[in-house]
C-alpha cells in the first residue's frame, strides 16, 4: 500500500513542480499546496488521477508557527490509501477557497472548519456556523480560544493532587459572569424567528401558470420525535411537496475536538464512546487505530480478533436497532423496534461482562483491549452467533421485507444516485445502497479484515428500501465474520507491553479509519511529544451523510423527509459532537 | 406475491410472539417471573416471548466487572482498625479524564515530608464517567469500581461530593462483588511477598 502511495506521490510532484511540495516534517506525510493553486490541483487529482472521493476536511491551529492548516484526504472509490493534501495560511484572517464546486460533500466539513477555527472559505454556498449558534464568541478550537470554565491547558490539573482542595466550578465562575458574545450581538434581540441568513438560504420555485400556490417554510424539530434527538430541519413546502431543506444541527454540541484536545491520549477513549452512543466499540477502534499508528505498536493476536469480535457485533446491534427505528418511523409504532431491542439487550449484555458497561464501554487500549473475555461469555457469544442471531434476523426479514406498507413507502423515495453519493461524500449504507462497493474494511483493510471472508453487499436502486434491504444483508455477512472469528481465535495475552496509564506518542500526524456500522469513521490525531493531542479530529460519518438529505428530500413529501432521515440512521451525539 | 401476504407474514410474527409469551408461561410456571432463576432465563440467548424484567421489583443481576462510582478498599487490622490502601500517589487524579478526584497529601508535621496516605479524598460523582479508569491503574488495589448503582439522592450540592468517609469500603466487600478479581490480585500480591521475603533470606 506504501508503494502505491509513493508511485502516486511522485507523478503529483512531477506534475505540479514547485508547487506541490511533499511535507517533509518529521512523522507528517502527503502534500503541501499554496492555497491559490488548490483549485487546480483538486480538479487534476479528481479528473486524471481518479480520488473522486474526499473523506475528510479539517483545519489545525499551528499557533507556535502562527499558521492554519487545512488537511484534505482524498481516496479512490476503487481502493488504495488516502492522498492527503495540505494547505497554508497565516492564522489572521486566513482565506482558502472553498472545494464545494468540486466536491459539494465539502459542505458541511468547511463550514465546521470555519465554525470551530475562523479558516473562511471563499465561494462557499453557505458559510454560515454549523455546530455553534450566532450568538457565540469566537471559534473556539483556535488554541487561544479559552472555554467559560478553563482551568489549564491541559490535563492532568494541578490544582487536584498533591493539594487537591474540593470546589465546584459553578461556584467559582457562576453562570452570569463567562457568558460572552460576540461584538454588536444582543441576546435580547436574538429569537430562532428571525434567523434571516437560513432562510434567506433556502431556494424557492418560480411559478408560472394559473394555479398559484404559496411556499411555507416549515421547522421540523428540534423536539420531535421522528428525528432522533434534537435536530431541526427547516423544509420549504410547497402544498405536501418538499421544495428545499436544510439542516440544523449542534443542539448536543459539547466541543468534543476541544475536550481532546485537553485530554491526554488515553483520556480520550471514554470519551469517544459517548460520540456514537449506540456503537462505543467501534469508535473506540478507530480510535485505538489512529494513536498506535502514531505509536507504531500493534496489539498482539488474540486483542486483534476481540476487536473484530466487538466491531462486527455493534454492527450487527447498530443495523437491527436502526432497522426498528426505521419501521417507527413509518409509523409501525415500536413492535419492530422492541422485537430489535432483545438482540440488542443480549449483545448489550456481552459487552457489558467484558467491558464493565453496557454503552459506554471504553474496552479499546493502545496496544489491545482492556480485558479478557471470561469463557462463559465467549459461550454466550457463541450460542448468539451460530444459533440466536441467524435466526432472529431472518425472522425479521421475514416480518418486514415482503410488508406491501414498507415497500410503498420505501421504494423510489429518498433515492441517491451513485455519482451524487460519491461526490457528497456520503459513506457507509448510504453509499453502498447507491452502487458503489465502497467498504473500508475492503478498499483499505485494516486490522485484521483481510484475513475473513465476507462480501461487500451492494444496493442499486440508492431509495429507502435499498439501505434497509443492505442493511439485513451487511447483517449477514458481520455474522459471516464472526462465525470465522469464533473458530479461529486464538489464546494468548491481550496487551501488547505493560497497561501504562501516560503513553508516550512520537510527533507527527496519522489518520485511523474504520468503517463504522454508520459509514466510514475517521480520527485525525496531531501529536508533538507532549502528552495530550495537538489534535483531535473526528470524521463523523452521520454528520457527512446529512449533506445528502437535502438532496434527498427534494421532491418528495413531508411525510417521507422522516424515513429519508430515518433511512441514513443518524445518532446526534456524533453528528454534533 | 399476492398483495396483502406481507402484512399477514407480520401480523403472524406478531401473534407468534405474543403467543409464546403465555406458552412459556405455561411451560416454566410460576418461578419465571420475580425468581433468580426467571430473571436468568429471561436474559439467556433461549429466551422467547416477554422479555422485560420489572424494576425495581426485579433486579439484572450485575456482571462482574459492571462499574460505577469507584470506592476506596480498606483492609481490616487486627484490632478492627481500618487501614486505607491508598498511599494518595495521585495515579488515580492524573488519569481521570473528567478529572473528579481530589486528593490532599499527608504531610509529617514534624519533617514536613510526604506520608503515604491520604488526608482528604473526595470524588465530585456529578462528574465522575464511570470509565474506570482509576481503578485499572491504580498499583496498589486501592481503588476499585463499585457495583452499587442506586445512589440518588435529593440534595446534590451537599450529596454528591463523596468524602473519604463515604468512598472507603472494607476488602471484604470488594471480594463479595469481584471474586475473581480479589482473588487474583491477592495471589499476585502473596507471590510478591514471598519474593520479597526470599530475597531478605539471601542478602539479609
Amino acid at each position: 500500500m506504501n508503494e502505491q502511495v509513493e508511485v502516486q506521490s511522485s507523478s503529483l510532484s512531477d506534475r505540479f513542480p514547485e508547487i506541490v511540495l511533499p511535507d517533509t516534517r518529521t512523522g507528517y506525510s502527503g502534500f503541501l499546496v499554496k492555497p491559490e493553486n488548490l483549485i487546480a490541483v483538486v480538479r487534476t487529482l479528481r479528473e486524471e488521477m481518479g480520488y473522486d472521493y474526499l473523506s475528510s476536511v479539517t483545519g489545525v491551529d499551528y499557533l507556535p508557527e502562527n499558521k492554519m492548516e487545512v488537511v484534505y484526504h482524498f481516496y479512490r472509490t476503487t481502493g488504495g490509501g488516502a492522498l492527503v493534501l495540505k494547505t497554508q495560511v497565516e492564522r489572521e484572517n486566513p482565506v482558502v477557497p472553498s472545494l464545494t464546486p468540486l466536491f459539494p460533500g465539502a459542505e458541511f466539513q468547511e463550514r465546521e472548519a470555519w465554525d470551530l477555527l475562523g479558516i473562511r472559505f471563499a465561494d462557499h454556498p453557505d458559510l454560515r456556523r454549523i455546530l455553534t449558534w450566532e450568538g457565540f464568541h469566537g471559534h473556539p478550537l483556535r488554541k487561544d480560544w479559552k472555554e467559560p470554565f478553563f482551568e489549564e491547558e491541559a490535563k492532568p490539573f494541578k490544582s487536584r493532587w498533591p493539594e487537591g482542595h474540593v470546589y465546584r466550578a459553578e461556584d467559582k465562575n457562576p453562570f452570569h459572569d463567562n457568558v460572552q458574545f460576540p461584538a454588536g450581538f444582543d441576546p435580547e434581540l436574538w429569537s430562532p424567528e428571525t434567523d434571516e441568513l437560513l432562510y434567506a438560504g433556502l431556494k424557492r420555485v418560480d411559478k408560472t401558470g394559473d394555479f398559484l400556490t404559496e411556499q411555507v417554510v416549515v421547522n421540523l424539530g428540534p423536539q420531535h420525535p421522528s428525528t432522533h434527538g434534537v435536530f431541526r430541519m427547516v423544509v420549504v413546502l410547497d402544498g405536501e411537496t418538499v421544495v428545499d431543506l436544510k439542516p440544523i444541527m449542534g443542539y448536543l454540541h459539547r466541543n468534543h475536538e476541544k475536550i481532546g484536545e485537553r485530554n491526554t491520549f488515553l483520556q480520550n477513549m471514554p470519551f469517544t464512546d459517548r460520540l456514537d452512543y449506540v456503537c462505543s466499540m467501534s469508535n473506540n477502534f478507530g480510535y485505538a487505530l489512529a494513536v498506535e499508528k502514531l505509536m507504531g505498536i500493534h496489539p498482539p493476536e488474540r486483542a486483534e480478533y476481540i476487536r473484530v469480535m466487538m466491531a462486527e457485533l455493534t454492527r450487527y446491534l447498530n443495523h437491527i436497532f436502526s432497522i426498528g427505528f426505521l419501521l417507527n418511523d413509518l409509523g409501525a409504532f415500536f413492535t419492530p423496534m422492541l422485537y430489535a431491542l432483545e438482540e440488542r439487550e443480549l449483545i448489550l449484555d456481552v459487552f457489558e461482562a467484558v467491558s464493565g458497561s453496557r454503552m459506554m464501554c471504553n474496552y479499546f487500549r493502545f496496544g489491545g483491549v482492556a480485558r479478557d473475555i471470561p469463557d462463559e461469555v465467549m459461550q454466550k457469544i457463541r450460542k448468539l452467533v451460530l444459533d440466536r442471531l441467524p435466526r432472529k434476523l431472518d425472522e425479521m426479514d421475514y416480518f418486514i421485507t415482503h410488508n406491501e406498507i414498507v415497500r410503498g413507502r420505501c421504494e423510489g423515495v429518498g433515492v441517491l444516485t451513485a455519482e451524487r453519493a460519491i461526490a457528497l461524500s456520503a459513506s457507509g449504507p448510504v453509499l453502498r445502497a447507491s452502487g458503489v462497493p465502497y467498504d473500508v474494511r475492503r478498499a483499505d483493510p485494516y486490522s485484521i479484515y483481510e484475513r475473513f471472508e465476507f462480501n461487500i453487499p451492494v444496493r442499486y436502486n440508492g431509495d429507502i428500501y435499498d439501505r434497509y434491504l443492505l442493511r439485513l444483508d451487511e447483517m449477514r455477512q458481520s455474522l459471516r465474520i464472526l462465525q470465522q472469528v469464533l473458530r479461529d481465535i486464538p489464546e494468548g495475552p491481550i496487551m501488547s507491553g505493560k497497561p501504562q496509564y501516560q503513553v508516550r506518542v512520537p510527533a507527527g500526524e496519522a489518520y485511523g479509519r474504520v468503517e463504522g456500522p454508520k459509514g466510514e469513521l475517521g480520527f485525525y490525531v496531531v501529536s508533538n511529544g507532549k502528552p495530550n493531542p495537538w489534535r483531535y479530529h473526528v470524521r463523523a460519518p452521520t454528520f457527512i451523510n446529512l449533506t445528502s438529505l437535502a438532496e434527498m428530500c427534494r421532491g418528495q413529501k413531508i411525510a417521507d423527509v422522516v424515513t429519508v432521515l430515518g433511512s441514513i440512521d443518524i445518532v446526534l451525539g456524533e453528528v454534533d459532537r | 406475491m399476492i398483495t396483502g401476504s406481507g402484512i399477514l407474514r407480520g401480523l403472524w410474527t406478531t401473534f407468534r410472539h405474543f403467543i409464546k409469551t403465555y406458552l412459556e408461561d405455561l411451560r416454566i410456571g410460576k418461578k419465571r417471573y420475580f425468581t433468580k432463576e426467571g430473571i436468568e432465563l429471561r436474559r439467556s440467548p433461549d429466551v422467547e416471548g416477554i422479555f422485560t424484567i420489572q424494576y425495581p421489583e426485579e433486579k439484572l443481576p450485575v456482571p462482574e466487572e459492571f462499574r460505577y462510582i469507584p470506592f476506596l478498599v480498606y483492609d481490616e487490622g487486627e484490632s478492627g482498625e481500618k487501614e486505607i490502601r491508598c498511599t494518595s500517589c495521585g495515579i488515580c487524579a492524573k488519569v481521570c479524564p473528567p478529572q473528579c478526584i481530589w486528593i490532599v497529601r499527608t504531610n509529617d508535621p514534624v519533617t514536613g515530608k510526604p506520608i503515604p496516605q491520604p488526608k482528604e479524598f473526595y470524588i465530585d460523582v456529578d462528574i465522575c464517567m464511570n470509565c474506570g479508569f482509576c481503578a485499572e491503574y491504580c498499583p496498589f488495589d486501592a481503588i476499585k469500581m463499585d457495583h452499587d448503582y442506586e445512589i440518588a439522592s435529593y440534595d446534590r450540592f451537599r450529596e454528591h461530593i463523596f468524602d473519604l468517609n463515604r468512598l472507603i469500603k472494607p476488602a471484604s466487600y470488594y471480594a463479595q462483588i469481584r471474586p475473581t478479581n480479589f482473588a487474583r490480585e491477592e495471589a499476585a500480591r502473596a507471590e510478591k511477598e514471598a519474593q520479597k521475603a526470599a530475597a531478605r533470606k539471601v542478602n539479609p
